[in-house]
């Protein structure tokens, strides 16, 4: 659905949980890059914890886990931090990231930051040797404005056993979003599966992407308002044209006896009949229209339509209501017509 | 009391600053079981005196009383209902619905009744079986002849058994034979005992009715 569509879309904003290993005293910074320090022994995040998050309630609501290990290696006597991720989620995190290069497709391969590479003098393609182990340059990223700017990326397993941990993580980041439950909810469940790690939401990037999706929403209703607005105008207008066109028909309805609120009911039946057709017609169209046109626009590729009985009927009864409404007065007109101008016969 | 008094009835139409005077003071009386002709030439008050007697002409002054009911003293609404109850109406150009059948178009002035649907296909078949239309009914009105829609739009106007029939030209758009089998059928609905007032131009018809009204400038000036 859209909705479900333009929270992938919001993922590019980032993660909006991060999962710490519990400890008392650690005060891992991982945005101001502080990790100098961090006691890396009290790891307790693992591997294994990966597929725990998959198994909470609220499953469908997370779009990406993205585990990370974080080190401090000695390059050319320069200290520089080392981290490892999953490239695949992390690239469905970071759509901003221009690489000249490529992203690592193996684990003889990593990617650098452009600060570190600027200060290693090193760009893609060259080797570089970690703890021992020779690995090529696939990439450099250009440069970010974060702290991926100071890192050096590599796989994950790559990473773990450069660090000689194999199997541990430093944190997990989580990109989750939920329409109709709280981050708090999904939280709790993720603590539920994992007791023994902190689990933090960054309400700041939901609250951005909460705001983006308001607006989203507050254009469409917009969008929707003009377009009642235009097509009760049409109904309006058509109407007026109908009644005046059938002033004879409305003379004789009135000089057989119909009364003033008679000739009303006919117009606002009709309305109604109209209204209803037009709007199943609407819906239907609507629904078809949407399959094509909706990829193109978000460039999304299989797209679902849901048929939403509910949003049907109402869609159809809206429909009903503004063709009833804008033909009020035009209905009082026909009632008010003289019947006698009507049959100039008579 | 007579069906239908007309009392010092006068109607007046501006028009920007013209004043035209279509009836002067007319008095008329007009008693159940009667067939009356109006005639009169073209502007001399015919119409007006028509629509004024059908309730859908407000008189400038005077009043209009039928059965003993001040009918321009009535709320609006309630004259429609007086119109549907009391009056049936033969327009000129018979002035049929055009996209109803035959049946539909007789069944309309029972359209807003308390009448079921059977009844109302039941009243509608008996009186179109009168008028000679059987096998008709689901027609539309385009596919008949003049003659025939005539007959359609009396089917339509007795439905309701109204006292009193109001005929505008109910011969001017057909030939003299179905003129005339139209008028022998005024006469026999006359004879039973129908109240018919009847505008015509048509010297021939006079010889059907019980009485004949001369309008001259808005006047009666024979008749009485």
């Amino acid at each position: 659905m859209m909705n479900e569509d333009i929270s992938n879309k919001l993922d590019a904003l980032g993660a909006n949980i991060i999962i710490l290993p519990q400890s008392d005293d650690l005060s891992l910074s991982y945005g101001g890059m502080s990790i100098g320090g961090v006691a890396f022994d009290t790891q307790t995040l693992k591997d294994a914890d990966v597929p725990k998050i998959r198994q909470i309630e609220v499953r469908e609501n997370i779009s990406t886990i993205s585990p990370k290990i974080i080190g401090v290696v000695q390059i050319g006597g320069k200290k520089v931090p080392l981290i490892g991720v999953l490239f695949q989620e992390e690239t469905r995190l970071k759509k901003w990231w221009k690489v000249r290069g490529t992203v690592p497709k193996s684990q003889e391969e990593v990617l650098l930051g452009n600060e570190v590479a600027v200060k290693l003098f090193k760009s893609t393609g060259d080797p570089l040797t970690i703890n021992g182990k020779r690995v090529r340059i696939s990439g450099v990223l250009d440069e970010t404005g974060s702290q991926d700017d100071f890192l050096i990326l590599g796989e994950l397993a790559l990473v773990q056993g450069l660090l000689k941990k194999p199997g541990a993580l430093s944190l997990i980041e989580v990109s989750a979003f939920c329409i109709s439950c709280p981050i708090e909810e999904i939280v709790r469940q993720i603590s539920k599966e994992l007791p023994h790690a902190k689990v933090t939401a960054i309400k700041q990037t939901l609250e951005t992407k909460m705001e983006a999706l308001g607006h989203f929403k507050k254009f469409s209703i917009g969008i929707s308002v003009i377009v009642l607005l235009i097509g009760g105008l049409i109904v309006f207008t058509n109407m007026m044209a109908s009644v005046n066109e059938r002033k004879r028909e409305i003379g004789i309805f009135r000089a057989i006896g119909f009364r003033k609120s008679h000739v009303v009911r006919i117009i606002f039946l009709e309305a109604f009949i109209i209204g209803l057709i037009a709007g199943m017609t609407g819906y239907v169209l609507g629904i078809g229209v949407s399959q094509v046109i909706g990829p193109m626009i978000t460039g999304t590729k299989g797209l679902r339509i849901f048929i939403d009985p509910l949003l049907a009927i109402g869609a159809v009864f809206l429909s009903a209501l503004i063709g009833i409404l804008s033909s009020a007065y035009p209905a009082l007109h026909a009632s008010k017509m003289d019947p006698t101008e009507a049959l100039r016969a008579l | 009391m007579s069906l239908i008094e007309i009392n010092t009835l006068s109607k007046t139409y501006e028009s920007g600053e013209e004043c035209v005077l279509a009836l002067v003071d007319v008095d008329l009386k007009i008693e159940k079981g009667e067939f009356v002709s109006v005639m009169g030439p073209s502007g001399s008050g015919k119409s007006t005196l028509l629509t004024i007697l059908g309730g859908l002409n407000h008189p400038s002054r005077g009043e209009v009383v039928v059965d003993e009911i001040p009918i321009y003293k009535l709320p609006l609404e309630r004259l429609a209902d007086f119109r549907r109850e009391y009056l049936g109406f033969i327009f000129q150009s018979f002035q049929l619905i055009p996209y109803l059948t035959v049946i539909e178009n007789v069944m309309l002035p029972l359209a807003i009744t308390e009448k079921s649907n059977r009844e109302q296909v039941q009243m509608a078949e008996g009186i179109l079986e009168r008028m000679g239309l059987r096998g008709k009914e689901r027609r539309l009105p385009d596919q008949l002849s003049g003659g025939e829609q005539e007959r359609v739009a009396i089917a339509r106007a007795l439905i309701n058994s109204p006292p009193i029939l109001l005929a505008d030209e109910p011969t001017g758009n057909l030939d003299s034979k179905t003129g005339k089998e139209i008028m022998d059928l005024f006469k026999s609905l006359n004879e039973e005992g129908q109240t018919i007032i009847m505008v015509t131009h048509n010297l021939e018809n006079l010889a059907f009715s019980s009485r004949t009204i001369q309008l001259l400038d808005g006047k009666i000036v024979d008749g009485i």
